[in-house]
């Protein structure tokens, strides 16, 4: 059997009936990580020791029968969301040496599970990019086609679950940064509610924006990790105090009545969009046709404010990066500049040079954005707007429970073919980056190949606090499909 | 070119950036053109629309104020690049006298 290719309920199943240990398939990941990984590049740090000793520990927990879901599964981190007493870099060398001295709540929940950390996955510097390029250590590329980006920014992650690294992995999602590497890369990739998962721990980019979720091989397992790292945290004042269903109800509800009086939602205004591959529409459209014959009911929606959303977003994000990166100032944690004149050259010399191209650009456009004259012009009216993109999805799903779209323009790009042109590179966010504006969950799953075989994602987004429906449309187009036990080979 | 030269150069400065001559005419140019882009807001009717900053329904969290056990100077200084005693180091603030 091909251990590195279950999924964690799969994994779940085998370790209860004692028919593996975590050791064995803890083992299984690490050798294929050291056999692949200088190809693939997803992670940046391996910890086999702590990996090694966490399988231990959880076997230990699953003989004395006091096992959890978790308890044993091997998993991956973005690197990103900090580990207490392991190397946490963003991506960027303005935390090469930056070791957290505590975890952040959602990889807390995973320790507290008895899960096992493999390690920590390659990402954009800052979570900053759509292809993992902007990475300051290395690119990660696409296990389906190695001259190919595996998208951004949490390309790390989902590199290493198509890889099959890892049973499944945590990135975060401020535009896309799950979803749009999830198609990619021919996985699940599930961007929760904002407020639905505790954000303590996660090194900020854009606050108002950012959200933890699963990169999975499954719906079913995507389900898993939202009720393992679901929740409220008092350590996060954004972290909703809503009830946390068991997210697993939505395969149940499937598997009673398919998606019977499910309503689905076109926006009209996605459809007539300039720029979409045929390979993507062509995936879109039969993904119309699966939910149709599933039993669910296709309605067209308007979406009004879609061309503004590119815009806005892109005001926005950099003027929460332009300030929350401000604490990276060479004093308290992190790389500093050695031989400044004074305090003011140490900063600038300590963030010019600790800082990469993208995420300088950014907090130059934020910083812009935000000063005295051009506040009202940029970021007043991008807040404006954004209310109306809120209102906009509000209206959609009163005539809609879900609604269904491409999750990127195209398949995934070369490596280095839009390194030179940000413009173009943020211009293919835009089905992603609705969802983080508006603040609903959305999911993106297998759908189907391009003519070069590259896996083409498809985006699903609910309102707000309504995963269930999207595991329940989720589960039931990747039923249909049976996309997500196709690898790539290595 | 919406943005000169100086304003980058200005709003680099307020940023704590160093943007190397070399760096600074292609970083006009594509932020001229980022910018260029987000005229289209312009166009948006936003008349009387209250502008949202984030998507929590805000409301505020309150925590007793309890004390709690601090991780102490070793832990928190434990990432810093420079320190002393219980203190952060940082290069010189105030002016040497005769300078």
């Amino acid at each position: 059997m091909d251990l590195h290719t279950l999924t964690v309920g799969g994994a779940r199943r085998l370790l209860d009936e004692k028919k593996i240990s975590s050791r064995e398939l803890t083992r299984v990941f690490l050798d294929r990580i050291a056999a692949h990984d200088d190809t693939i590049n997803s992670f940046l740090l391996v910890d086999a020791a702590d990996a090694m000793a966490r399988a231990d520990a959880a076997d230990r927990q699953i003989a004395a029968g006091n096992q959890t879901v978790f308890t044993g599964i091997p998993m991956a981190l973005k690197d990103l969301l900090c580990t207490r007493g392991m190397r946490t870099t963003c991506g960027s060398k303005i935390l090469d040496n930056f070791v957290p001295q505590y975890d952040a709540t959602v990889v807390a929940k995973l320790k507290q599970a008895h899960g096992v950390i493999l390690g920590k996955t390659n990402m954009d510097e800052f979570a900053m990019g759509s292809s993992t390029e902007n990475s300051a250590y290395f690119p990660t590329k696409n296990p389906w086609h190695l001259a190919y980006v595996p998208g951004g920014s949490s390309g790390g992650s989902a590199a290493a679950v198509a890889a099959q690294f890892c049973c499944a992995a945590l990135g975060t999602d401020t535009g896309g940064s799950i979803r749009q590497p999830a198609s990619h890369c021919g996985v699940v990739g599930l961007k929760p509610t904002y407020g639905r998962v505790s954000r303590y721990g996660l090194v900020s980019y854009a606050s108002s924006l950012d959200q933890i979720g699963p990169i999975a091989r499954s719906v079913e397992d995507a389900a898993l990790i939202l009720n393992l790292i679901a929740g409220h945290d008092p350590m996060d004042s954004t972290c909703a105090s809503q009830d946390v269903p068991d997210f697993t109800a939505g395969i149940a509800a499937f598997e009673k009545e398919g998606l019977k009086g499910m309503r689905v939602g076109i926006p009209k205004e996605y459809l007539g969009m300039e720029g979409i591959d045929p390979d993507v529409l062509a995936v879109f459209e039969n993904a119309v046709n699966v939910l149709t014959d599933l039993g669910a009911d296709i309605v067209e929606v308007s979406l009004p404010h879609t061309a503004y959303v590119v815009a806005a977003y892109y005001i926005i994000a950099p003027c929460e990066a332009s300030s929350n990166l401000a604490r990276f100032d060479g004093v308290k944690y992190g790389f500093r500049a050695h031989h400044a004149d004074d305090l003011i050259d140490m900063y600038k010399q300590t963030r010019s040079q600790g800082f990469g191209p993208e995420v300088q650009r950014r907090i130059i456009i934020g910083t812009y954005a935000l000063s005295a004259g051009y506040y009202d012009a940029y970021y007043g009216r991008a807040s404006q707007v954004r209310a109306l993109i809120m209102e906009d999805f509000s209206q959609a799903f009163d005539a809609c429970d879900i609604l269904l779209s491409p999750v990127a323009p195209t398949p995934a790009f070369r490596i280095g073919e839009k390194m030179d042109d940000p413009l173009t590179m943020y211009l293919t966010d835009i089905f992603t980056l609705s969802a983080n504006m508006a603040g609903v969950p959305g999911i993106s799953v297998p759908g189907g190949f391009s003519a070069d075989d590259l896996p083409i994602g498809i985006q699903m987004m609910a309102a707000r606090f309504d995963e269930l429906s999207l595991v329940r449309a989720g589960y039931g187009m990747e039923k249909s499909l049976g996309l997500n036990r196709l690898f790539p080979t290595l | 070119m919406k943005i000169s030269r100086e304003e980058v150069e200005n709003i680099a400065h307020l940023a704590r950036l160093e943007i190397d001559d070399q760096s600074k005419a292609s970083l006009c140019e594509q932020l001229s053109g980022i910018l260029d882009y987000m005229d289209k807001l312009a166009h948006v009717d936003v008349q009387g629309v209250k502008p949202v900053s984030g998507a929590a329904f805000m409301h505020n969290v309150l925590r007793e104020d309890a004390p709690h056990p601090s991780p102490g100077p070793d832990v928190t200084l434990a990432n810093a690049p420079k320190k002393d005693a219980n203190y952060y180091l940082v290069p010189r603030v105030v002016k040497q006298p005769g300078r």
